[in-house]
């Protein structure tokens, strides 16, 4: 069964087509990589889909239920979890409190006013679990404000990972950080979603980090879906090729530097 | 909001407040029955700052309308006593804390719709929505005459305690302020265990970042309204106490000034902190109180001291006490 389906999505602003008649079919346990160019449409397909946005018209079904007009939370609740490109944490709290707070929520204990949080045994364990698989133990205590942009970055994700989703999107998990970053911040993220069995989606721009670590590829342009497929056969698409880089040929995607 | 509690600083913040209830317990043996009378007023206040700061520290929400909770527990209060002639103070607390539910429910409803000075605007005008009722319906609550509540006609503990015959009065003094400390101890500790839950922890996340709290899982207008439900009976049950204290309940308490006093006092003592609205309070109603004995232009007294505080101690008494700890610590 597929784990999420969009039926003809929709999402215009005024005579922009973020989403353009979108359908797309996520199975279980794939990692894809949503590309293209700016203001493809990449982010605003994530954001319908995860709740930010509404859609204009079309549907979302996930595990086979419609949830077009759920609720943020209910969309949670149900599996679907984000991060955010531009870093979005509780900032006055501690990377422990941020990641402990996720764990609640998913416990379903988030609500209880009547127990001390700092003392449930279980969800410190998990959530100094997490921590660890995304390598801040040892920033457990520090105010997420005062944290590096690279560990804000790991952080934002270990968020949405806490709250063990079915599926997860990640959009430009490695934007804004050093190439040197880059490279062990995304080994991380694939080692944890991997290992788990999470069916990811991240969207990045890029390519060498898009073939590494997908083992499918969308591409879109204005809006709409231009091609989808392995990374080889991405790779080899003249067409996807003069839209992403503006050339194409056998080693557009090869760097050259 | 201070550090996660540990084993060792639960014990250590146990100690202390030991130290101090037992401090406020022998207290009125040492000062003058005034002095206990000045003090009862501050524990009430604090009571009331305490659950207003529940929206402001911690949720992120400015309300200018907590006078309408605690005068709906007050007039509730002097409506149960004339009315319905009970004596009891348990059952007036229970009547009153039902009354300021009901509105800070219907009320919270409607403003946690919005966010910042929206939702500021919004309370303040409830407030005087309520205000203008007990203003404008004398015949129900005497205007600005306000409606007596005599503590003599009151019992506490379950009738255990009355006022009746020679001494009244001081006995009522001495009896209240026992009775006001241990709710005043109460209300803190339920608060603090609040604010240290999960659900706390919640709500300290849509503070810091309301998108993010939806997609951790987190209801942010079902969470906004129960903490200003929360909060709305706390600064109710602050009211419901100040009735027999202050015995005449007036509309001057649900008057919008007021309002911008329960801000000041959370301000004053540090809205950052849990029990800085507590010290602020105490601190608010002696500085109200010398100053209105002092000189008639109190009102520019007390504005300086909020120019000064505002510009020259952001963090209020208890950020910069605490501020002042940690440095001479790190020079020992």
């Amino acid at each position: 069964m597929n784990l999420l389906e969009t039926v003809n999505l929709k999402r215009y602003f005024g005579d922009t087509r973020a989403v353009d008649d979108v359908n797309l079919t996520i199975a279980d346990g794939e990692f894809i990589s949503l590309v293209g160019p700016n203001g493809a449409g990449k982010t605003s397909l994530c954001n319908v889909v995860s709740g930010l946005l509404t859609s204009d018209s079309g549907k979302i079904i996930f595990k086979g239920h419609d949830v077009t007009h759920a609720a943020v939370t209910a969309r949670v609740r149900a599996g679907i979890a984000r991060s955010f490109q531009l870093v979005n944490l509780f900032d006055d709290l501690s990377a422990f409190d941020n990641v402990a707070l996720a764990v609640f929520s998913r416990e379903g204990k988030i609500r209880n006013m009547a127990a001390l949080a700092h003392l449930d045994h279980d969800v410190i364990v998990e959530a100094d679990n997490v921590l660890g698989q995304f390598g801040l133990a040892g920033k457990r205590n520090e105010t997420a404000r005062d944290l590096a942009q690279g560990e804000r970055k790991l952080l934002d994700v270990a968020l949405a990972y806490a709250l063990r989703p079915k599926l997860l999107f990640l959009d430009e998990p490695t934007s804004g950080v050093s190439t040197r970053d880059k490279g062990q911040i995304m080994d991380t993220i694939a080692s944890v979603v991997r290992g788990e069995g999470i069916t990811a989606v991240i969207i990045e721009h890029d390519m060498d980090v898009v073939f590494k670590y997908s083992n499918r590829i969308v591409v879109m342009h204005q809006g709409a879906i231009l091609a989808q497929g392995t990374p080889d056969a991405i790779r080899n698409n003249d067409q996807v090729a003069m839209i992403l880089l503006g050339s194409s040929g056998p080693d557009a995607f090869t760097r050259k530097d | 909001m201070g550090s996660p509690a540990t084993g060792a600083s639960t014990w250590r913040l146990l100690v202390v407040t030991v130290i101090i209830l037992t401090a406020l317990a022998v207290l009125p043996r040492f000062v003058e029955i005034y002095q206990t009378q000045l003090l009862t007023y501050g524990l009430v206040f604090a009571i009331a700052a305490l659950g207003f700061n529940l929206l402001l520290g911690y949720t992120g929400l400015l309300s200018f309308g907590h006078s309408a909770y605690f005068g709906a527990g007050a007039y509730a209060v002097a409506f149960i006593v004339r009315d319905l002639g009970v004596q009891s103070m348990e059952l007036c607390i229970l009547g009153g804390l039902a009354a300021t539910i009901l509105i800070a429910a219907l009320f919270g409803f409607v403003c946690v719709r919005h966010t910042r000075i929206f939702f500021g605007i919004l309370t303040l005008a409830l407030s005087q929505v309520l205000w203008s009722l007990a203003f404008k319906f004398f015949w129900v609550t005497g205007g600005t005459d306000g409606i007596r509540v005599a503590s003599a006609k009151l019992t506490l503990y379950g009738g255990l305690i009355n006022f009746a015959g020679p001494g009244a009065f001081q006995r009522f003094v001495y009896a209240y302020y026992y009775y006001v400390l241990a709710l005043f101890a109460v209300s803190t500790v339920i608060m603090w265990v609040i604010v240290h839950s999960p659900f706390g922890k919640a709500l300290q996340a849509i503070r810091d970042n309301e998108v993010r709290a939806r997609f951790v899982g987190i209801s942010v207008q079902r969470y906004r309204w129960i903490a200003f439900m929360i909060s709305g009976a706390f600064t109710g049950l602050a009211g419901i106490l100040w009735v027999p204290l202050n015995g005449l309940t007036t509309p001057d308490i649900l008057y919008w000034p007021f309002s911008g006093e329960i801000v000041f006092m959370s301000v004053l003592g540090g809205f950052r902190t849990f029990t800085g609205p507590i010290v602020g309070a105490v601190v608010f109603n002696y500085l109200k109180t010398y100053a209105v004995a002092s000189t008639e232009y109190w009102q520019l007294l007390l504005g300086l001291v909020l120019v000064i505080l505002v510009m020259a101690l952001p963090t209020g008494i208890v950020g910069t006490v605490a501020r002042m700890t940690s440095k001479l610590r790190g020079r020992i």
